[in-house]
Order: structure tokens, then sequence, then C-alpha cells
């Protein structure tokens, strides 16, 4: 059977059967910038200049991308005897500066950037971040629009690449640049009276602290409920600044939980029975889910069974960065 | 003679793709709260695993789709595989029939789409 030849920068390279465009170019030392390889983050999103591309592996783009040859090289296995050339994304990266990390708790930085032109997205949505050296891993922006500076919320991981070098190294000024942005989980203007019930565990906080502070901005006026769950209260953060909120909206209700070393101010206890203690009939709700993919998905199969509508639900599953030998080992 | 409400499809009868999308989250969640059959759902995307939920109930209806019996019995080859049976089966058809009566459509018309969703049994058992 005829292999499947990969032509980028002016170099042919074959794929071994079954093999994806992205793993068979890493194996033969091609840089290219991947994170999640499972077809969501769109780290890895290339152009097919020439040859066919099989449909899933556009799948989630965005029509003007697809339009003009873009798709998701670590889903994407051509048949067999396709010649295909390829040409990364660098248009589609907008440079950008680390303006400043901090910390928000123990575990989480928040990295805040400046782009060289604004970056058009919704609060609630995702970026690559890539370092020079193309370094990549996706984040949700946790700012608004209007707010200039993109900030992220990164979770220290022991032995991280990304999150190592931000939390040891990055300096103000170093230079990254950032794609996307990716993902529907976001506030869209519009029945302003419904509910909303937002949830997340660790950095899904981020998207959702964007996603309640757009609503709140663009006139909702129903209540929103933002539940935040972590291990022990050293997971949470923001919290003053959501009570803060909370204070000054009456219909705004933050409510963190932790599963131990519960408090006062801290529920004690697993975030899908506070949720259906606090919202006991979500039906006709809006809801945003985001972090853990085994909480958002089972999360988001209570919710549907106790009526709320597909339509109304938006989720976005953190997926972990797979380092490639463990990737390439599981195939 | 036949009339041209005679003519008309169930699915065109009971409201078409509106009808389709109200029935297919009632349809879906009667299948995934049932502990007969929801182990089968375990481990599936939810929203495609609805559309596809909607392309069967539009099928059963006769409205536009693209069933073949092929496509039926590749699609369920691995369930039966995991112990898809004729209980299953008629726990999917009796929620079916429980969604077209909640939803008001005509005994006669719920007793058409019954017929025409248990003459797929065979090919989704895979016999």
């Amino acid at each position: 059977m005829s292999r499947v030849q990969v032509k980028h920068e002016s170099k042919w390279y074959p794929l071994e059967p079954e093999e994806s465009v992205l793993d068979g170019l890493l194996r033969q030392g091609v840089a290219v910038p991947n994170s999640c390889r499972a077809g969501a983050c769109q780290s890895c999103l290339m152009r097919a200049t020439s040859g066919d591309v099989p449909d899933a592996a556009r799948v989630g783009l965005k029509d003007t991308l697809r339009t003009q040859g873009y798709f998701l090289a670590c889903i994407c296995k051509p048949v067999a005897g396709t010649r295909l050339e390829v040409s990364g994304a660098d248009a589609l990266r907008v440079p950008a500066r680390i303006d400043s990390v901090a910390s928000l708790s123990s575990s989480v930085l928040r990295v805040r950037l400046s782009t060289t032109a604004p970056l058009d997205y919704r609060a609630g949505q995702y970026v690559s971040l890539l370092r020079e050296d193309g370094l990549a891993r996706s984040y949700s922006l946790a700012s608004l629009p209007r707010e200039g500076l993109l900030e992220l919320h990164v979770r220290r991981i022991p032995g991280g690449q990304m999150s190592g070098w931000l939390s040891e190294h990055a300096r103000a000024g170093d230079a990254v640049s950032v794609q996307g942005p990716a993902g529907s989980c976001f506030y869209v203007p519009g029945r302003f009276e419904q509910p909303l019930l937002l949830a997340g565990t660790g950095t899904g906080l981020a998207p959702l602290y964007g996603i309640v502070r757009d609503a709140l901005e663009s006139g909702h006026t129903g209540p929103i409920w933002l539940f935040h769950g972590a291990r022990t209260p050293e997971g949470l953060y923001l919290s003053e600044a959501l009570r803060e909120l909370a204070s000054r909206h009456s219909g705004f209700n933050y409510r963190p939980s932790v599963l131990t070393g519960g408090s006062r101010d801290v529920a004690e206890g697993a975030l899908d029975v506070l949720i259906r203690a606090e919202c006991p009939k979500p039906a006709g709700f809006r809801a945003f889910l985001c972090g853990d993919s085994d909480l958002v998905l089972s999360l988001r199969k209570k919710l549907f069974l106790s009526g709320l509508s597909l339509k109304d639900l938006h989720a976005d599953v953190f997926l972990p960065s797979t380092p490639r030998a463990e990737a390439s080992g599981a195939r | 003679m036949s009339t041209a409400a005679q003519q008309k499809s169930v699915y065109e009868q009971i409201g078409g793709e509106p009808a389709m999308a109200a029935a297919v989250e009632v349809f879906y969640r009667k299948v995934l709260s049932d502990e007969r059959i929801s182990h089968f759902f375990e481990d599936v995307d939810m929203e495609r695993q609805a559309a596809k939920q909607k392309a069967f109930l539009t099928m059963v209806t006769g409205g536009p789709s693209s069933y073949s019996g092929k496509d039926m019995r590749a699609g369920h080859a691995h369930l039966v595989k995991r112990g898809l049976n004729d209980v299953h089966f008629d726990a999917v058809v009796e929620h079916l029939r429980s969604t077209l009566e909640e939803l008001g459509v005509a005994a006669p018309l719920v007793a058409q789409v019954l017929a025409i969703a248990g003459g797929a049994r065979a090919d989704v058992l895979n016999r």
C-alpha cells in the first residue's frame, strides 16, 4: 500500500500507516506547535497548499479557515497515496508580549499579555500561547476585550513546561505569540431574564470569570449562579473579587465549594450536589461549564436530564497537553 | 383516490423539523435516564448522539433522511457485541411511543411511526 507523503518547507516526509500528519512530522524532527492532540485546542493548525485533507481533520474550524485550506494536523490521517503540501499557521498568529505574571493562589498564576494588534474574541474563548521556540499550550481568556490586556489563569503543573517557564523564567517584555481565539463557550446577549448557571473547577474559573462579567456588563437581569469547585480551600482563587462583584449585583450569586476543608463562607461537598441544592429546577436556564473533563461531561449530562436544553448548554472541557512519547505509545 | 393529507409523511403532518427538534430532547432524555439502556450511551459525545437521535426520529417519521439498512447494521454492530438485544430495542420503541404521545401526536400517526421503527429491528440487532 502506498504511503502518505507530506511536503513541508520543500522537503518530503513519509507517514507511517495510521500516523497523523502531526505525529509523522514530529517524529522526523519538524517542530510543529501542538498541545491537546485531540482536535480541540487548534494549536497544531496547518494549511494544506495542495493535496486532499479528510473532512474529519477540519472538525470545529471556522468556515473562513476551512476555505483557506486550514486543518488540524493532530487528527489528520490522509488516505493512502495522498501527497500533501503543507505550511504552518504563522499568518494566524498575533505577536504579543508578557505584561505581568503574578500569583492568584499557591497553584494558579495570572499571566497578562499585550498584543501588537487587538485580538477579536469573546470573553470565555481560549487561545494558544506560543513561546518563541514553538512550545504551545491553550488557555482560556479571563479578560474582556475592552480591557486591552489578555488575561490567562495558568495552573502550575509539576514538571509542566509552559507553566514552569511562566512561573520561573518569564519576564515582563518577553516576546510570545497568541493564536486564536477558539471555542464557543461564551455569553451571547439576549434573553436577559434567563437564569444563568456557571460551574467549573480549578482554572475553569478563568472563562467563567470573563463570561459572568460580560453578562453583567451586557445588562443581564436574570439571576446568575457561579459555582467554583476545588479539592481544598487553597484551590480557590479570586474569591474576594467575586464576593465584591456579588455585593454590587444582587442577582449574582457566587458559591465557592471544596471537597474537604469547608467553612462558613465555603461549602463542602461534591459540586453537583451543591448545584442541585441551590438550583433544584434548572430547566430553562442557560449553563456554562468549564474545567476537568470528567466533571464537565457528567454535569452536562445531569443538567440535560434535569431539563436544560442542549442548545443552552455550553461546555468547554480542559484537556491536558499530551507528551509525545505517551501519545504515540497509546496509538 | 388519495388526498394530499394522506400523501404527506408523518414527518410533515406532525410539523417537520421544528417538531423533530422538540421531540429529540424529550426522547433522548428518556433514553439516557433508562437504566436498562443508558449504559450503551455512557461514553458518547452527547451532542453528536443527539444529532443521531434526531436523524433516527426523522427517519422513522418518513422525513428526509439517508437511512440505509447497511448503515444501521454497521452503526450498531459494536453494541450487539456488548449485548444489545430485543429488550433494549423494545425499551427504545417504548420511549419513542411515549415521546410522541406527550407531544400530542395522534394515535394513528404514532402507530405508523412505531411500525416503521419496528421494521428496523433486524438491522439494528444485526440479524
